[in-house]
């Protein structure tokens, strides 16, 4: 197998005495889906954050195609190809769709803005097609949308950039059923398009329904990396909530070493 | 009244040959399905009438219904000497608000306008009459100091986060002592007739051609603005205008036009007031949905940590902001004190700062921020203006004005706080 997009070893993170990440693994291949679990305070978000160059990490390498890279600041990951999408999607309410997508991305000339070179590129971006089926045109303002087409449009907007790795921080917190499997398949269309996908999630199906690998967190260490299709709910839950006792973590365990 | 542009192009057809992708989708279908007429305009309008997007309606709705009642109950309402005069008392306040529309899109208020007028004003007017400087750096003189006010509320503002309701509020009662202070123990500076702020209100153009030359050529910048916009969308695959809808507008725009130029024709011609306030309007209507700058002003109104996550500069677009409101507000003030060719004690009332928020809310600015155009102030100075001068005609006494217009701006901001409730449930629906 070639290298893989993005790997991090011996992360590590702390917050005055907390320590917030200790000597984390991960590794993500392109066109592949991985999970990351854990129960609350696990470290999910402050991992995130080291990719995205928010937060970065303490100690630790992290290597990018199989080179070394040095994440210091939001814009080193945009140059690498790195964008996230977060919980509360930051989208612009009185804008319209066309105007959060390109919201700090504006095209135009010196001072005046394209309005319909942007509405142009929005039309092809395919990632917006099951919006365009459902909306009167790219024109009414983001307020005015559910939530599974707000959620479409941040996506939108990430993909903009066409970037090689897409971190979704809990991105079916706020959807419904059907949004769900929506948006699910929207995550499966870019894997197949060759994007590795971080999905930061607490839901164990949707984790099921979509993920490749799921890389569980527990009290800022690693605490196992399963293949979702040859993984129990189960094990990954115990995984999660930290019983280290039962024979369904020990088979768990053994999995873990070996995929590792 | 609104003035069309891409921005705004609502349900319209798509073109079908337009070279944008090869194989036809279900929503190419869907499209192509939609006649570009009138059907899909009507669609469009009813979907923004139950998501909350009012628009210019109530203001264009609250104009009709005032003019109607005014004009029977006094026949001389509606007289090209009444809506002349009219045309030219939108200006001052007219100018404030303006400016006030740019803190109201970041969802914040100017409650100093009134009194930033008013120092203002008194600044001009003790610079050039009482001290003998030229006309043009006194006018420089004032307007810069309603940038640096501006400046300065902004800064206490959005950098050191008080609240701008608080941080102006002060404002309003020192820039009134203030102006109180410079106006000196005189009290009133009168000013001289030749001058040419003497001038801003009181200049006609008298010769009919003016006006109707004028209106001809805005009917005819709008035509040829939609159309070319038009083709460019059509030719590049995106929505676009049928060209009969296109006509449609220009027809209304010109009939507005001509109509306004033949009454004021009927009175003194058009009012150099006026001019210059609707070139304002279609200015800076201009710089906010058309420019980079106006785009994170009204991004900043619809989410500011969007905005910030966007990398935008949020502190400075905000103070530049205030910068704004406080250079119109200059400009209001000169206006005003032209119209009475005088600043005394009363300049900068209150009332001042209340008639430009109503206008500005009236004609469809939103308090929360995010939401209005330039041409919302036009909209909302003729409801104001008009029930005033509607009242004065009809010896209604002043304190009797300020209730009902009270009464109007709550009207205005309950329907606000309506259409954002109901844009919001429709959302999440
Ligand atoms: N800025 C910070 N300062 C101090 N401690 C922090 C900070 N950010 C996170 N922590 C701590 O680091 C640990 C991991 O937090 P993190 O937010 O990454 O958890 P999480 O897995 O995202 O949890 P959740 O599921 O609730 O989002 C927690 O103990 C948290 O209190
Ligand atoms: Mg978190």
């Amino acid at each position: 197998m070639s290298a893989p997009l993005l790997a991090m070893r011996g992360i590590c993170k702390r917050f005055g005495a907390v320590w917030a990440l200790s000597d984390i693994e991960l590794e993500i291949h392109a066109g592949e889906v991985v999970a990351l679990v854990g129960d609350n305070g696990a470290g999910k978000s402050t991992l995130v954050k080291v990719i995205t160059g928010v937060g970065p990490a303490d100690e630790g390498v992290i290597e990018w195609n199989g080179r070394h890279v040095r994440i210091s600041r939001p814009r080193d990951a945009q140059a690498l190809g790195i964008t996230s999408v977060y919980q509360d999607l930051a989208l612009c309410e009185t804008l319209d769709v066309v105007g959060n997508i390109f919201l700090g991305h504006e095209l135009g000339g010196k001072a005046i803005l394209d309005e319909v070179a942007m509405e142009r590129r929005a039309q092809e971006l395919d990632v917006l097609e099951s919006l365009s089926m459902r909306l009167p045109s790219f024109r009414v303002p983001v307020a005015s949308l559910s939530a599974g087409q707000r959620q479409t449009v941040a996506i939108a907007r990430a993909l903009l950039s066409e970037p090689r790795l897409l971190i979704l921080d809990e991105p079916t917190a706020a959807l419904g059923v059907r949004q769900t499997a929506q948006f699910l398949d929207l995550i499966e269309r870019l894997r197949d398009r060759g994007l590795g996908v971080l999905l930061v999630s607490h839901n164990l199906g949707d984790v099921k329904a979509v993920a490749d690998q799921v890389a569980v967190l527990h009290l800022g260490r690693n605490n196992g990396f399963f293949s979702v299709p040859t993984t129990s709910q189960e094990q990954i839950v115990s995984s999660m909530t930290g019983a280290t006792d039962n024979a369904v973590t020990h088979r768990r365990d053994r999995w873990g070493e070996v995929l590792r | 009244m609104k003035r069309t542009g891409a921005s705004e192009n609502t349900g319209a057809a798509r073109a079908g040959e337009g070279p944008a992708r090869g194989t036809s989708t279900p929503a190419d279908q869907r499209r192509a399905d939609a006649d570009g007429g009138f059907g899909s305009h009507a669609r469009d309008f009813a979907r923004r009438m139950r998501s909350g997007e009012f628009g210019p309606l109530p203001g264009v709705v609250a104009v009709a219904v005032l003019w109607i009642i005014f004009q029977s109950l006094d026949q001389q309402f509606l007289s090209p000497r009444n809506l002349s005069n009219l045309s030219v008392d939108i200006v001052g306040t007219g100018m404030i608000a303006l400016g006030l529309v740019f803190v109201l899109l970041l969802g914040d208020v100017d409650l100093s306008v009134g009194s930033v007028s008013g120092l203002t004003a008194a600044v001009f007017a003790v610079l050039n009459v009482n001290r003998g400087m030229p006309e043009w750096a006194a006018v420089l003189a004032a307007l810069v100091v309603g940038a640096a006010i501006g400046a300065a509320q902004g800064f206490f503002s959005a950098r050191l986060g008080v609240p701008a309701f608080v941080v102006t509020l002060a404002g309003l009662l020192a820039w009134n002592g203030l102006m109180l202070y410079v106006l000196g123990a005189s009290g009133t500076v009168n000013l001289p007739e030749e001058g040419f702020v003497h001038a801003l209100t009181s200049y006609y153009f008298r010769e009919e051609a003016v006006a109707y030359g004028l209106a001809a050529l805005s009917v005819a910048v709008f035509f040829l603005a939609s159309y070319r916009d038009s083709r460019r969308r059509r030719s590049v695959g995106v929505m676009y205008r049928p060209l009969s809808v296109i006509a449609v507008r220009t027809a209304a725009v010109a009939v507005v036009a001509f109509a306004a130029a033949y009454i004021l024709n009927r009175f003194q011609g058009l009012p150099l007031a006026l001019l210059i306030f609707l070139l304002f309007v279609v200015g800076l209507d201009f710089v906010l949905r058309r420019t980079f700058y106006g785009r994170k002003i009204v991004s900043i109104g619809g989410g500011a940590e969007a905005a910030r996550r966007a990398g935008m500069n949020v502190v400075w677009l905000r103070i530049s902001a205030f910068m704004v409101s406080g250079t119109l507000a200059a400009v209001g003030g000169l206006f005003l004190a032209s119209r009475v060719a005088a600043v005394g004690q009363t300049s900068g009332s209150s009332i001042l700062l209340i008639n430009a928020i109503a206008a500005a809310v009236i004609g469809g600015v939103s308090l929360f921020g995010g939401r209005g155009t330039t041409w919302s102030v036009l909209l909302g100075m003729l409801v104001i203006q008009s029930i005033a001068s509607g009242m004065v005609l009809l010896g209604i006494p002043t304190p009797m004005q300020s209730v009902i217009t009270g009464g109007v701006l709550l009207a205005a901001v309950v329907l606000d706080s309506l259409a954002r409730q109901s844009q919001k449930a429709h959302g999440r629906a």
